[in-house]
């Protein structure tokens, strides 16, 4: 394994991670520890962060989670990149439907500033700490976040301001 | 200005006093956090500015060189750009959410349409990240097939840019002869695949049909008429001093910033970071392909342009390497439940009309997982993040923009340069609206 792979590997070691053939961390952190991790991982070599977003697990609770992962309907995951040891790791942390917060990387990785909010957007993940969390994609008076799995399609219709009433 | 008095509500830019600290930093470009190296000291930006010279302008969503509908805030102190916010949306058009809606099989008719001038990348990205899912090991034939369409689709989709940024820069000839050589490769595109865009040409299991006969000799004519002509463009923009004055040392970049913004493609390479996937991370089969990352060393307009330029020479190397190297045998997977068997067969096998049947209604299953597929579009990093439940629809399919996150570095080039230089340094970022906004 190289460097970073082991590195990677001692970054919070209590953490559950499951087996991944094609990468060569999958974490499951707690969303409290979320934001630590992330960090550390960049400490140890991971310069960005290459993609974030959010699953609806509404209707496919049962996906293989480690022991000790209390599945939840949402999940952010985020896509770590290391260009000088050329791996990359995954972290995927739950978070619960009645409270659907958690850290916000921006103060990690700058990047991420436009996929959060895209997240937000689409989803309604609340990351606490986000500089600007508006809607990215949808218009700002949009009602619900169009990728969770309750968000039937063509179930209202279509909003735009300045239109005359439904169509 | 209250949010009820214009039409984008909290998309809008606003007055500094009522812009919080951390939203203002981001405006002006103060992105690094990192522990080491150079950074934007933030007592150097002036929150406290209390200026009235300055004046908040729009510029888009229609206007003729934000490459689609962008829309900028920008902030102005004369003819200095002081703040910049990129506002999206205009094209969005929910294709993640379609996606959840098809099957893996209609899925590649849906992703192609997303970053419009490489279509065929996005739908490399979609089906490696099914194949992954499905564990289905390709004949070397549609790996071939597959590289070597990528590839001319770089040619292609460069081409496109060096042309809308001549356009930009006011060098019209360039415009011209962009999209001269530009459909060249299309009409090979159009021959192979039916399509000159939205091609559904790759689709999981390998690709739609075999190449066409005298494949060779178009490539051949191809690559010497585009290598011929990339010459030329030196010529008319490199060694030019209008052009030069233009570009160099405009939009400047650091690789550390370029890292923190999680920028990619030719934007992080143009500011002296060797990465690029094919080489680094390999996918296909460029491994066995011999080629040089172009690199710059500014981070600057001009190195963004070299880069590009260079990228087509390098290109046309492999297309070179690709149709010297093409394996004969089958252009898919001969597996029944993955791609649909022969037309005649059907006349003749009740098996394979039930075949068929289901992989056109129902579409294949695929096992449970998740993944996260990336490859080098001619932007950057276009990731698939795909998550299936067993079915025949993909339960989340999730697409990594490259255009959608380069945009971020907008505020930073753009800080400090002129209006003037606004134009040109959207058009080295090389957004593709369809796949910011997807």
């Amino acid at each position: 394994m190289s460097d970073a792979g082991a590195s990677a590997l001692a970054v919070l070691p209590e953490v559950p991670r499951l087996p991944d053939r094609s990468i060569s961390q999958l974490a499951f952190p707690h969303r409290e520890r979320y934001h630590e991790m992330v960090a550390a991982f960049r400490d140890v070599g991971f310069e960005t962060c290459a993609d974030l977003c959010a699953v609806d697990y509404l209707t496919h609770p049962g996906r293989s989670l480690p022991d000790g992962v209390k599945a939840e309907r949402f999940e952010v995951v985020v896509n770590l990149l290391s260009l000088s040891q050329r791996v990359r790791v995954r972290v995927r942390v739950q978070v619960p439907e009645g409270d659907p917060v958690v850290a916000s990387l921006f103060d990690v990785y700058s990047g991420t500033e436009a996929m959060e909010r895209e997240a937000f957007d689409m989803m309604g993940i609340i990351f606490a700490g986000h500089p600007d969390l508006t809607r990215i994609l949808m218009p700002d008076d949009w009602e619900g976040h169009p990728l969770r799995k309750d968000y039937g399609v063509g179930r209202v219709p279509v909003q735009f301001k300045e239109a005359p009433g439904p169509r | 200005m209250s949010t009820s008095e214009t039409s984008e509500g909290a998309q809008e830019l606003f007055d500094r006093r009522t812009t919080g600290a951390g939203e203002l930093r981001r405006e002006v470009g103060a992105v690094l956090r990192l522990p080491e190296g150079n950074f934007v000291n933030p007592d150097d930006i002036d929150i406290e500015r209390r200026d009235d010279d300055t004046m908040i302008i729009n510029m888009g969503p229609q206007h003729p060189s934000t490459h689609g509908v962008l829309r900028l805030m920008l902030e102005l102190d004369g003819e200095t750009v002081l703040r910049t916010k990129p506002v999206i949306g205009y094209l969005h058009t929910g294709m993640e959410k379609t996606g959840e809606e098809l099957t893996y099989v209609q899925g590649t008719t849906n992703v192609t349409r997303m970053d419009y001038l490489s279509p065929l990348t996005n739908e490399l990205v979609f089906s490696m990240a099914t194949e992954q899912l499905l564990g289905v090991e390709l004949p070397p034939r549609a790996v071939w097939i597959r590289m070597l369409m990528a590839e001319l689709q770089r040619v292609s989709s460069h081409l496109m840019w060096m042309a809308t940024n001549g356009m930009d820069l006011g060098s019209t000839s360039m415009m011209i002869y962009g999209f001269r050589e530009r459909e060249m490769v299309l009409s090979f595109f159009e021959k192979t695949t039916g399509l000159r865009m939205n091609n559904n040409y790759i689709r999981p299991g390998g690709v739609a049909a075999d190449l066409p006969d005298g494949w060779r000799d178009d490539i051949a004519i191809i690559c010497d008429t585009v290598l011929a002509r990339s010459f030329e463009y030196d010529e008319l923009l490199t060694g030019q001093p209008i052009f030069r004055d233009r570009t160099e040392a405009v939009g400047n970049l650091s690789a550390e910033e370029a890292l923190a913004l999680s920028v990619t493609g030719p934007i992080l390479r143009s500011t002296g970071v060797p990465w690029d996937l094919r080489r680094t991370m390999p996918y296909l089969d460029y491994d066995k392909l011999d080629f040089d990352v172009i690199v710059g060393t500014y981070g600057d307009n001009f190195d963004r342009y070299s880069v590009r330029l260079n990228e087509i020479r390098e290109s046309i190397k492999m297309i070179r390497q690709i149709a010297d190297g093409m394996p004969p045998g089958d252009y898919r997977v001969q597996d029944r439940k993955v791609t649909p068997p022969p037309r005649a067969r059907i006349d003749e096998s009740m098996e394979a009309l039930i075949h068929h049947f289901k992989i056109f209604t129902e579409g294949f299953r695929v096992p449970e997982g998740e993944v996260y597929v990336a490859i080098e579009s001619p932007r950057g990093e276009l990731g698939c993040y795909m998550v299936s439940d067993g079915t025949s629809k993909p339960y989340r399919m999730h697409i990594r923009g490259p255009s959608f996150v380069n945009l971020q570095a907008l505020p930073l080039l753009l800080r400090g340069g002129l209006m003037a230089d606004a134009v040109a340094v959207i058009s080295s970022v090389d957004p593709v609206m369809g796949e910011v906004d997807r």
